[in-house]
């Protein structure tokens, strides 16, 4: 089989040697808890009577989750293995690190490794006197039905989620109204996301699943899990039709409503491409009535060097409105 | 026959050995109906372990302490699914030999099951639900069968091999009802769960490191 080709040094070293390079481009920003490398706190987020927000998930989706720590976002993230958990211990670090006596969120995709190593590590900061609560994103459509949305993944919405969430610690909500705040951020958020092409672990550069020339698989997961539907590669409109028809029969659209939109890279595809999907969806909710309030286009939640696409909805009120507009700023990701 | 802590090391350098061959093929096998990465968190887990427990002083060390410590390396290393999973057995396991310097061979047959019952309480697994437990669970209850008629650990070790691989070839009918595949519905049917596969290998690796 053949072997994919990526600039690293050793399979074994790219998390450590990416973390080095990370805290290197954006020391003003963010650095590591001293003995704990993989946990990324932020510089300027943490401060006295604040809810700490810790993100965190397996490494290979950059910029999520490392790059969204910052002032008005994530105070800390806990970074794994590519595409696996991270421990306990590195949770721990960064809760023990944000905490500032108002209790710690811990808000992450819904995974049974992650769900499995965050509730250890928050049993482990019960102990330590923390205070902790934890918010699972689920906006992944195409991963169960709608009667089963707690069994959903977290994919590129976990964006929205982290930013709402993180602008209500940043505005000093208390504990309670910031996990309210993240709840309704994720029941309102929805992802469907498109693969063209398998990505692959840098400690095996072979490709994790395989794909045929004209083909695409809808609903693919963002470590390479099959989707829902397998099918002939289809224009670019057709494709964004078929993800926003699933979303629409979930979020149920009415005319003068709110979208903020994400438009996401898996990691190959191209902002040409992006911007062409784009197009797309503003055709469509302008069709609907539907005001889009603001937009993102461009790798956001990626999957290694995988080709492929997703679209993310957030359907907002005035509440979240106001979150998403607060200004923020970390290593790979600036508002305001 | 007893068993005294390098005993215990040895059979983790086994195991680590078993998962160090048979890594690609671990993730072959969950690239079907995963993210085709159990391999390396198996291999680089016990890896871990196995250095972790080079660094132990044997003669200080209990066979509780060699579980402990395989345990915290282990989770530490991995993190993922099987992190917690592992190390949660491998903590059942070292407490189940808890205050004794050398293990009789009955002691040595029920680790299975008590590994076996950290990983079902960390998990909350059922059988049939197509997880690593369909392995466990069938090794642990052939071994729970034979000590109860009085076995010789040789054999009990070598029916509770089959037996995990008997459980592991389960899984390849079934519809997976928990973890990533789990989202799969009726695409996960036909093709083994990884997890089982590797914790087939697990266990032969335990039961020749005794043999």
């Amino acid at each position: 089989m053949t072997l994919t080709k990526k600039i690293i040094n050793s399979g074994d070293d790219v998390v450590d040697e990416m973390v080095e390079g990370l805290l290197l481009a954006h020391s003003g920003i963010v650095t590591s808890v001293p003995g704990s490398p993989r946990s990324i706190i932020a510089r300027h987020g943490p401060r006295p009577g604040k809810v700490g927000m810790v993100i965190g998930g397996g490494s290979g989706h950059e910029p999520t989750f490392v790059g969204f720590v910052g002032k008005g976002l994530a105070d800390a993230a806990a970074i794994g293995n590519v595409f696996a958990s991270p421990p306990p211990d590195p949770i721990l670090a960064c809760a023990v690190a944000v905490n500032q006596g108002a209790g710690v969120l811990f808000c992450y995709g819904n995974y049974a490794g992650d769900v499995m190593n965050f509730d250890m590590a928050a049993e482990m900061a019960e102990m330590d006197g923390i205070e902790v609560r934890t918010v699972v994103t689920t906006d992944d459509v195409a991963s169960a039905p709608r009667d089963q949305r707690h069994k959903r993944r977290g994919v590129a919405g976990n964006f929205f989620v982290f930013k709402a969430a993180g602008a209500a610690c940043d505005l000093m909500l208390p504990l309670d109204e910031v996990v309210r705040v993240a709840n309704l951020a994720n029941d309102r958020t929805y992802t469907v996301g498109v693969g063209l092409s398998a990505c692959s672990l840098p400690q095996t550069r072979r490709a994790n699943f395989h794909l045929g020339d004209e083909e695409m698989e809808v609903g693919l997961g963002i470590h390479g899990e099959p989707g829902i539907i397998r099918q002939p590669l289809q224009t670019a409109d057709a494709i964004v039709d078929d993800m926003l028809d699933r979303i629409f029969a979930e979020m149920n659209p009415q005319r003068g409503d709110r979208v903020a939109v994400l438009v996401n890279s898996l990691g190959s595809t191209t902002l040409m491409e992006l911007y062409v999907m784009n197009r797309r969806v503003r055709q469509r909710l302008d069709a609907l009535g539907v005001e889009v309030h603001a937009t993102w286009v461009g790798p956001y939640c990626t999957s290694l060097e995988m080709a492929g696409a997703s679209v993310t909805l957030m359907h907002l009120d005035d509440e979240l409105t106001r979150l998403i507009d607060l200004p923020c700023d970390c290593a790979m990701f600036r508002a305001g | 026959m007893t068993y005294e802590t390098p005993a215990f090391i040895a059979m983790f350098t086994a195991i680590a050995r078993s998962m160090e061959e048979n890594r690609d093929h671990l993730c072959a096998l969950d690239g079907v109906i995963g993210d085709a990465d159990h391999g390396i968190a198996m291999q680089q887990g016990f890896a871990a372990v196995d250095k972790a427990l080079a660094a132990l002083d044997a003669g200080q060390a209990s066979p509780t302490d060699v579980f402990n410590t395989a345990a915290k390396s282990f989770l530490n290393a991995v993190g993922a699914s099987s992190g917690p999973l592992y190390a949660t057995a491998m903590m059942r396991a070292g407490a189940s030999l808890k205050g004794k310097a050398t293990a009789s061979a009955q002691d040595v047959a029920l680790l299975i099951p008590a590994m076996t019952k950290g990983i079902s309480d960390r998990g909350k697994a059922q059988p049939g639900d197509k997880t690593m437990l369909d392995a466990w669970q069938t090794a642990a209850d052939r071994v729970l069968a034979l000590v109860e008629q009085g076995s010789p650990l040789a054999q009990v070790l070598t029916e509770a091999v089959a037996a995990a691989e008997a459980g592991a070839q389960s899984t390849i009918p079934m519809e997976a009802k928990l973890g990533r595949s789990a989202r799969l519905g009726q695409r996960s049917v036909g093709h083994i769960d990884a997890g089982a596969a590797s914790a087939a290998l697990v266990i032969k690796a335990i039961s020749e490191s005794f043999g």
